[in-house]
Protein backbone atom coordinates (compact mmCIF):
# COMPACT_ATOMS: atom_id res chain seq x y z
CA UNK A 1 0.00 0.00 0.00
CA UNK A 2 1.22 3.43 -1.00
CA UNK A 3 0.15 7.06 -0.76
CA UNK A 4 -1.61 6.29 -3.92
CA UNK A 5 -4.04 3.84 -2.21
CA UNK A 6 -4.99 5.52 0.67
CA UNK A 7 -6.07 8.54 -1.67
CA UNK A 8 -8.53 6.45 -3.74
CA UNK A 9 -9.68 4.63 -0.54
CA UNK A 10 -10.77 8.30 0.84
CA UNK A 11 -12.19 9.52 -2.45
CA UNK A 12 -14.19 5.82 -2.66
CA UNK A 13 -15.76 6.35 0.71
CA UNK A 14 -15.94 10.37 1.49
CA UNK A 15 -17.06 11.06 -2.83
CA UNK A 16 -14.12 13.61 -2.64
CA UNK A 17 -12.54 14.50 -5.91
CA UNK A 18 -9.22 12.57 -6.26
CA UNK A 19 -7.28 16.01 -6.16
CA UNK A 20 -9.07 16.99 -2.97
CA UNK A 21 -8.03 13.50 -1.29
CA UNK A 22 -4.60 13.79 -2.22
CA UNK A 23 -5.08 17.09 -0.44
CA UNK A 24 -6.43 15.98 2.47
CA UNK A 25 -4.03 13.12 2.88
CA UNK A 26 -0.79 14.78 1.82
CA UNK A 27 -2.09 17.45 4.68
CA UNK A 28 -1.98 14.48 6.98
CA UNK A 29 1.40 13.34 6.84
CA UNK A 30 2.87 16.75 6.30
CA UNK A 31 1.66 17.83 9.41
CA UNK A 32 2.95 14.96 11.37
CA UNK A 33 5.83 15.51 10.15
CA UNK A 34 6.60 19.12 11.26
CA UNK A 35 4.97 17.96 14.58
CA UNK A 36 7.74 15.38 14.72
CA UNK A 37 10.47 17.49 13.74
CA UNK A 38 9.47 19.80 16.18
CA UNK A 39 10.29 17.09 19.01
CA UNK A 40 6.63 17.17 19.53
CA UNK A 41 4.72 13.36 20.05
CA UNK A 42 1.73 12.49 17.77
CA UNK A 43 -0.85 10.28 19.03
CA UNK A 44 -3.30 8.54 17.05
CA UNK A 45 -5.80 6.96 18.90
CA UNK A 46 -6.09 3.29 17.79
CA UNK A 47 -2.99 3.42 15.48
CA UNK A 48 -0.60 4.34 17.74
CA UNK A 49 1.66 6.93 18.78
CA UNK A 50 4.83 8.28 17.29
CA UNK A 51 7.42 9.99 19.78
CA UNK A 52 10.96 11.54 19.46
CA UNK A 53 13.13 10.11 21.65
CA UNK A 54 16.64 11.64 23.46
CA UNK A 55 19.30 9.04 22.63
CA UNK A 56 22.92 10.04 24.87
CA UNK A 57 26.13 9.45 22.79
CA UNK A 58 27.68 6.17 23.47
CA UNK A 59 30.71 4.05 22.37
CA UNK A 60 30.24 1.48 19.89
CA UNK A 61 32.07 -0.57 17.24
CA UNK A 62 32.46 -0.88 13.57
CA UNK A 63 30.94 -4.27 12.97
CA UNK A 64 33.04 -4.67 10.18
CA UNK A 65 36.93 -2.99 11.47
CA UNK A 66 35.80 -3.23 15.37
CA UNK A 67 37.32 -0.32 15.65
CA UNK A 68 36.15 1.62 18.42
CA UNK A 69 34.24 4.93 17.68
CA UNK A 70 31.84 7.45 19.34
CA UNK A 71 28.01 7.31 18.00
CA UNK A 72 26.97 11.08 19.02
CA UNK A 73 23.98 11.95 20.93
CA UNK A 74 20.68 12.08 18.81
CA UNK A 75 17.14 12.05 18.22
CA UNK A 76 15.32 9.43 16.66
CA UNK A 77 11.48 8.80 16.27
CA UNK A 78 9.68 5.35 17.47
CA UNK A 79 6.38 4.04 16.90
CA UNK A 80 4.88 2.72 19.75
CA UNK A 81 1.84 0.38 18.28
CA UNK A 82 -1.83 0.91 20.03
CA UNK A 83 -3.16 -2.13 21.81
CA UNK A 84 -6.02 -2.02 19.70
CA UNK A 85 -4.27 -2.24 16.76
CA UNK A 86 -2.57 -5.09 18.21
CA UNK A 87 -5.04 -7.02 18.83
CA UNK A 88 -6.28 -6.47 15.14
CA UNK A 89 -2.98 -7.52 13.73
CA UNK A 90 -3.37 -10.96 15.99
CA UNK A 91 -7.84 -11.75 15.28
CA UNK A 92 -7.91 -15.06 13.71
CA UNK B 1 -0.63 16.33 19.04
CA UNK B 2 -3.49 13.93 18.99
CA UNK B 3 -5.76 12.89 16.22
CA UNK B 4 -8.20 15.85 17.27
CA UNK B 5 -5.44 18.09 17.29
CA UNK B 6 -4.19 16.72 13.92
CA UNK B 7 -7.70 17.37 12.09
CA UNK B 8 -7.92 21.01 13.91
CA UNK B 9 -4.42 21.52 11.91
CA UNK B 10 -5.20 20.26 8.75
CA UNK B 11 -8.66 22.37 8.93
CA UNK B 12 -6.75 25.89 9.51
CA UNK B 13 -4.82 24.69 6.07
CA UNK B 14 -7.64 23.38 4.16
CA UNK B 15 -10.39 25.71 5.27
CA UNK B 16 -12.81 24.78 2.08
CA UNK B 17 -13.67 21.20 3.51
CA UNK B 18 -16.07 20.71 6.24
CA UNK B 19 -14.86 19.93 9.64
CA UNK B 20 -16.82 16.93 9.50
CA UNK B 21 -15.04 15.29 6.48
CA UNK B 22 -11.70 16.16 7.06
CA UNK B 23 -12.14 14.01 10.42
CA UNK B 24 -13.89 11.36 7.93
CA UNK B 25 -11.35 11.37 6.00
CA UNK B 26 -8.55 11.46 8.70
CA UNK B 27 -9.81 8.43 10.07
CA UNK B 28 -10.29 6.85 6.78
CA UNK B 29 -6.10 7.42 5.97
CA UNK B 30 -5.72 5.42 9.81
CA UNK B 31 -8.18 2.50 8.67
CA UNK B 32 -6.67 1.87 6.04
CA UNK B 33 -3.36 1.53 7.29
CA UNK B 34 -4.89 -0.70 9.48
CA UNK B 35 -6.52 -3.06 7.04
CA UNK B 36 -3.68 -3.34 4.77
CA UNK B 37 -1.57 -4.52 7.78
CA UNK B 38 -4.08 -7.57 8.36
CA UNK B 39 -3.44 -8.41 5.41
CA UNK B 40 0.23 -8.28 6.07
CA UNK B 41 0.77 -5.55 3.52
CA UNK B 42 3.53 -3.42 3.51
CA UNK B 43 2.82 0.33 3.95
CA UNK B 44 5.13 2.69 2.15
CA UNK B 45 4.69 6.17 2.83
CA UNK B 46 7.59 8.01 0.89
CA UNK B 47 8.98 10.77 3.27
CA UNK B 48 7.37 9.59 6.05
CA UNK B 49 8.02 5.99 6.70
CA UNK B 50 7.46 2.25 5.82
CA UNK B 51 5.26 0.20 8.41
CA UNK B 52 5.48 -4.00 8.13
CA UNK B 53 3.94 -6.47 9.83
CA UNK B 54 6.66 -8.50 12.02
CA UNK B 55 6.22 -11.54 13.89
CA UNK B 56 7.60 -13.16 17.10
CA UNK B 57 8.23 -16.62 17.69
CA UNK B 58 6.07 -18.71 19.77
CA UNK B 59 7.64 -18.91 23.45
CA UNK B 60 6.83 -20.46 26.65
CA UNK B 61 6.54 -17.70 28.95
CA UNK B 62 5.66 -17.31 32.79
CA UNK B 63 3.21 -15.99 34.22
CA UNK B 64 5.31 -13.46 36.90
CA UNK B 65 2.75 -13.45 39.93
CA UNK B 66 1.74 -16.81 39.67
CA UNK B 67 5.36 -18.98 37.94
CA UNK B 68 3.16 -20.78 36.20
CA UNK B 69 4.55 -21.67 32.66
CA UNK B 70 2.59 -20.29 29.77
CA UNK B 71 2.67 -20.76 26.14
CA UNK B 72 2.53 -17.51 23.89
CA UNK B 73 1.37 -18.34 20.73
CA UNK B 74 2.97 -16.46 17.80
CA UNK B 75 2.15 -13.05 17.60
CA UNK B 76 2.15 -10.15 14.57
CA UNK B 77 3.20 -6.36 15.29
CA UNK B 78 3.23 -3.54 13.40
CA UNK B 79 6.95 -2.48 12.68
CA UNK B 80 7.73 1.40 11.65
CA UNK B 81 10.84 2.39 9.76
CA UNK B 82 11.45 6.12 9.84
CA UNK B 83 12.55 7.17 6.21
CA UNK B 84 15.46 9.00 5.00
CA UNK B 85 13.88 12.62 5.11
CA UNK B 86 11.73 12.86 8.21
CA UNK B 87 14.76 11.14 10.32
CA UNK B 88 17.19 13.34 9.18
CA UNK B 89 14.73 16.53 10.04
CA UNK B 90 13.83 14.77 13.78
CA UNK B 91 17.78 14.59 14.61
CA UNK B 92 17.85 18.39 14.37
CA UNK B 93 21.31 17.89 15.32
CA UNK B 94 22.84 16.83 12.30
CA UNK B 95 21.04 19.65 10.52
CA UNK B 96 23.04 22.07 12.84
CA UNK B 97 26.10 20.49 11.78
CA UNK B 98 24.82 20.34 7.96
Amino acid sequence: MTKIDIIQNVCDKLGFSKKDSARIVESVFDIMKDELARGQKVKISGFGNFVVKEKNSRRGRNPQTGAEIEISARRVLTFKSSQVLKKALNQK
Amino acid sequence: MTKRDLIARIQEQLTEYPRKDVAHAVEIVFESMVQAMKKDERIEIRGFGNFTVRKRDPRRGRNPMTGASVDVPTRRFPFFKVGKDLKERVDRKKQDIG
